[in-house]
């Protein structure tokens, strides 16, 4: 059995029997990466030094009898959680330079458990896009196909994972953009509940959805690194002070008597056919499994995409208006006045979209405008968490599809911002309800990765990872690996 | 909703965001269909819908004491400037 094929599980089992040391598996994953992320761009910033410096330590604190259950795995964090002394660009020319002087609270957590950073993964520039296309280091590629793009905005960390460039990754998510790559790479991806993870240190992009989670093989995975970032944390103060369940304890709940929800808006607004059959077979095989099915219904769900696409932008324009080009970030060159620095500053620093969502935030907030717009878009939301909070009463998990088709060809939809944000029709409710929601791969359509999501009620995680686990127990999708990889 | 040149102009000039002449038109263009696309709210009846301010329930932002938490590392903070005196971060004279 070659190393990168196994789970983390699997390698956190390797390295406690002493299979091999985590130095070995540092630089494993570290000539992997030399080799396959030139055709992927998966990597904005490789820490070979920290990483051997990382291995060195568990493998110390492994001989001295001191290591937990990640001590010595190697992992990968989306470039948006500050990292002390090692870069954080955020995918943006604006932080090109920029190397925070504090580690994210996820980063903490992570190195305090004895994890190895591997290196900082490219994603969508502040996080905004669903391709990874609007990064200034450039696209990242599909494993699978790599005239396709992973998805976005964790592109970088889905990729890294799916070519097993990394065993697992970290991930934020503020409208699919853990769930959506997840699912075009053919990996397993968790969104925790809104304050679940701790978000301090983590480049802000829309305070009311953001939230952190994890990409890897598998939803065992995602269990065991959840329980290793969550919990509360004084430094953000929308950290949510409650206890942390044994996630990997309450794996192993049985699907029996477990009540599926399926919303009928998930099969509407665009849901390929092909895409779409592959879902509902995953779906008949919960219910063989012990699940039984219920119909529900969110009638507002179609209104989420327009509902995020002012809100998000609105909270986006006021967190980035600190990048002002004198505390940190690109400065212009040869400013005339304050405001010329500013504008240049701002203007050569960011790219297109996210000016373009900075733009549309300043309008919708902007004098006249805010009732008709912001106000009215967080009634809206209000209409959708009560929905969602009613579809509860019938269902314990709702189900559906992650993406309404598989991977699309990079530059199919650079062009077209509208046609772009629909691919986040099914996965933006649960961040305007605060829910937790994953998604779990289930198939294939024409070689490309296709994913079943499953939404929980608030702080549900351990409901659809155990879900997402019986469905991985009795399936072996997301142990394919692309030809290219294995 | 329909945005002219002079609308884009307006936002970004609040938005503090040096817009360049190739541009102009392809953000008229795009904004433009933006607010025409987030216009279908309007379907919605929220008559008697209370705006959601935060998504939990009960939830309200939480409040720290007042007190100091952190220690002095301005110099570490102010590496990632471009450009620093005495301590102090450096920009253009902005009294005349």
């Amino acid at each position: 059995m070659t190393l990168h094929t196994r789970s983390v599980a699997e390698l956190a089992a390797g390295l406690a029997a002493k299979q091999f040391s985590a130095v070995e598996l540092a630089q494993h994953y570290l000539a992997r990466i030399e080799a396959g992320n030139p055709a992927l761009n998966a990597f904005v910033t490789i820490s070979a030094e920290r990483a051997l410096a990382d291995a060195r330590r568990a493998d110390a604190a492994r001989a001295a009898g001191r290591a937990g259950p990640l001590t010595g795995v190697p992992l990968a964090h989306k470039d948006i959680f500050c990292t002390d002394g090692i870069r954080t660009t955020c995918g943006s020319k604006m932080l090109d330079t920029f190397v925070a002087p504090y580690d994210a609270t996820v980063a903490e957590r992570l190195q305090v458990a004895g994890t190895v950073l591997l290196g900082k993964t490219n994603m969508d520039e502040f996080a905004m896009g669903s391709s990874n296309e609007t990064s200034y280091y450039g696209a990242v590629k599909n494993p699978w196909n790599l005239r396709k793009v992973p998805g976005g905005s964790s592109g970088g960390s889905a990729a890294a994972v799916a070519a097993r460039l990394a065993p697992v990754a970290t991930g934020t998510d503020t409208g699919g953009s853990i769930r959506q790559p997840a699912a075009l790479v053919g990996i397993s991806g968790l969104k925790p509940t809104y304050g679940r993870v701790s978000r301090y240190g983590m480049v802000a992009f829309a305070s009311s959805l953001d939230q952190a989670g994890i990409l890897a093989p598998s939803a065992e995975d995602c269990a065991i690194l959840l329980g290793a970032i969550a919990g509360f944390d004084p430094r953000d103060s929308t950290s949510v002070d409650r206890p942390v369940p044994d996630y990997l304890a309450e794996l192993r709940a049985p699907l029996k008597g477990v009540r599926l929800g399926l919303l009928k808006e998930f099969l509407e607004g665009g849901l390929e056919a092909a895409t779409g059959a592959l879902v509902q077979a995953a779906i008949a095989e919960l219910q063989s499994l012990g699940a039984t099915l219920v119909d529900v219904s969110c009638p507002s769900l179609p209104l989420s995409v327009p509902a995020y696409y002012v809100v998000a932008p609105a909270e986006c324009s006021s967190n980035l208006s600190r990048f002002d080009g004198i505390r940190f970030g690109h400065r212009c060159k040869q400013p005339r006045d304050l405001l010329d620095l500013y504008r240049r500053s701002r203007g050569e620093g960011f790219g297109a979209e996210v000016k373009r969502r900075i733009m549309t935030g300043t309008y919708v907030l902007s004098a006249g405008y805010y009732d008709a717009y912001y106000l009215k878009a967080q009634k809206v939301r209000s209409l959708i968490s009560a929905e969602f909070k009613q579809a509860f009463t019938r269902a314990d998990v709702l189900v559906g599809p992650t993406a309404p088709t598989p991977a699309f060809d990079i530059g199919a939809k650079v062009d077209d911002p509208i046609t772009m944000y629909l691919n986040d029709i099914y996965t933006i409710g649960a961040n305007l309800a605060g829910l937790p929601a994953m998604s779990v791969p289930c198939g294939f359509v024409d070689d490309l990765p296709v994913g079943l999501q499953l939404v929980g009620p608030h702080f549900g995680e351990s409901r659809i990872l155990a879900a997402a686990h019986a469905y991985q127990l009795a399936t072996d999708f997301h142990r394919r690996l692309p030809a290219s990889c294995a | 909703m329909s945005l002219t040149r002079n609308d884009v102009e307006g936002i970004a000039h609040l938005a503090r965001l040096e817009i360049t002449e190739p541009e102009l038109p392809v953000y008229v263009a795009s904004l433009s269909k933006i607010l025409a696309f987030v216009e279908q709210l309007n379907a919605a009846d929220t008559a008697a819908v209370e705006p959601m301010a935060h998504p939990l329930e009960g939830e309200t932002q939480r409040l720290r004491p007042d007190a100091v938490t952190e220690r002095d590392q301005h110099e570490k903070y102010q590496a990632n400037a471009a450009e620093v005196a005495a301590g102090l971060y450096v920009v253009p004279k902005v009294i005349e």
